[in-house]
C-alpha cells in the first residue's frame, strides 16, 4: 500500500515554533479551549487508552509531578480517544485503588479532532489509539517541544520537568542548554554569527572549548 | 457542564465562581480569590454567561440579576 492509499498517513504533524492547533474539547473538567490556558505553559499529553496498565502508571506519575509543574507556571491536560464516562470511571478507579487523585483535566476525543490536529495517531502502531505524545505549549500558544513515545514505553517524568526547566531557562536568559543539562548547570552561550563577534568572544570571561562552544553560569 | 447542572442548579465550583463575581472582577481576580486554576475559571465563567448568571464587559465579569438571585439561593 502506498502512502497515497493511506489517508491517515497524509496527516501532518504540528510544527515547532508555530501556533499550536486550537481546540475546543470536552474534558473531565468541563468544556475547555486551548485559549483557556493562555498565559500559562501547558503540557498536552496523549495516552492510548483508559484502564490499561502502562497508561495508569503514567497518569499516577503525571499526578505526582503536577505540583512541580504548577511551581513552573505549567498546566497539564491529558487526552485519549475514549469517552468522557470512561475517563471519569478511570480517574475514580485510580483514586480508589491507589489513593492518587488525578488533578488535571482529560480530553475525551472520541471524534479524534484534537488527536488528528496534533498528529497523535500513528497508524503503523495503532489505527484506533493515540500514541504517547507530549506537546509543550508556551504562554503565547506556541508549540515549543514535542516528544513521541511508542505504546510499549511509559514516559520519563524527570525528562518532562527537565524540558520545561530548559525551555524556561533558555527564554529567560537567551541561552541554550547542553546535553543532560540540569537546573544549576552551566548553559551554552549562542555561537557568534560573525567573525567579528567570534574575535570579540575571546576575553569575555566565558568558559570556552573554542569560539563556537562557550558556557557560562547563570 | 462543569458548573451548571441540567436542572439549573450550580455545582460547588459554580457557586464559588458566581460568588467571586459579586463585585466586578477579572478572570485573574477570580482565580486568585477562589484558588482555582485560571483555565478552569475561564471555562466556568463562559458557562455561567451562557446560563445567564454572569455578564462580561471588557475583561470584567459580574453577576446578572438572575445570577445575584441564584447566588442568594442555596443552589
Amino acid at each position: 500500500m502506498t502512502m497515497l492509499e493511506e489517508p491517515e498517513a497524509r496527516i501532518g504533524l504540528p510544527r515547532l515554533n508555530q501556533p499550536a492547533p486550537a481546540f475546543d474539547a470536552v474534558t473531565t473538567h468541563g468544556a475547555l479551549k486551548l485559549a483557556d490556558f493562555e498565559g500559562s505553559w501547558l503540557i498536552l499529553f496523549s495516552h492510548p487508552a483508559d484502564f490499561t496498565p502502562v497508561c495508569t502508571t503514567e497518569f499516577i506519575a503525571f499526578a505526582e509531578i503536577y505540583p512541580e509543574l504548577q511551581k513552573r507556571g505549567c498546566e497539564l491536560i491529558g487526552l485519549s480517544i475514549d469517552s468522557l464516562y470512561a475517563h471519569i470511571a478511570w480517574v475514580r478507579n485510580i483514586e480508589e485503588k491507589t489513593g492518587v487523585k488525578i488533578p488535571f483535566p482529560v480530553i475525551a476525543d472520541l471524534d479524534r479532532k484534537v488527536a488528528t490536529a496534533f498528529g497523535m495517531v500513528m497508524p503503523g502502531e495503532s489505527k484506533t489509539e493515540a500514541s504517547r505524545c507530549v506537546f509543550v505549549i508556551d504562554p503565547k500558544g506556541i508549540l515549543r517541544a514535542m516528544i513521541y513515545y511508542p505504546l510499549s514505553t511509559g514516559r520519563n517524568m524527570d525528562e518532562i520537568l527537565r524540558l520545561i526547566d530548559a525551555l524556561q531557562t533558555a527564554d529567560a536568559n537567551k541561552v541554550a542548554t547542553p546535553a543532560n543539562w540540569r537546573p544549576g548547570d552551566k548553559v551554552v552561550v549562542p555561537a557568534p554569527s560573525t567573525t567579528e563577534l567570534a574575535d570579540e568572544r575571546v576575553g569575555e570571561g566565558l568558559e570556552c572549548v573554542d569560539w563556537y562552544l562557550c558556557k557560562k553560569s547563570l | 457542564m462543569a458548573c451548571v447542572r441540567p436542572d439549573g442548579t450550580l455545582s460547588t465550583s459554580g457557586r464559588l465562581m458566581l460568588a467571586a463575581v459579586q463585585t466586578d472582577s477579572t478572570a485573574e481576580d477570580v482565580a486568585a480569590s477562589t484558588g482555582m486554576p485560571l483555565y478552569r475559571v475561564r471555562s466556568a465563567l463562559r458557562e455561567l454567561i451562557a446560563a445567564g448568571f454572569v455578564t462580561e464587559a471588557g475583561e470584567r465579569f459580574s453577576q446578572t440579576e438572575q445570577g445575584a438571585a441564584k447566588a442568594k439561593s442555596s443552589g
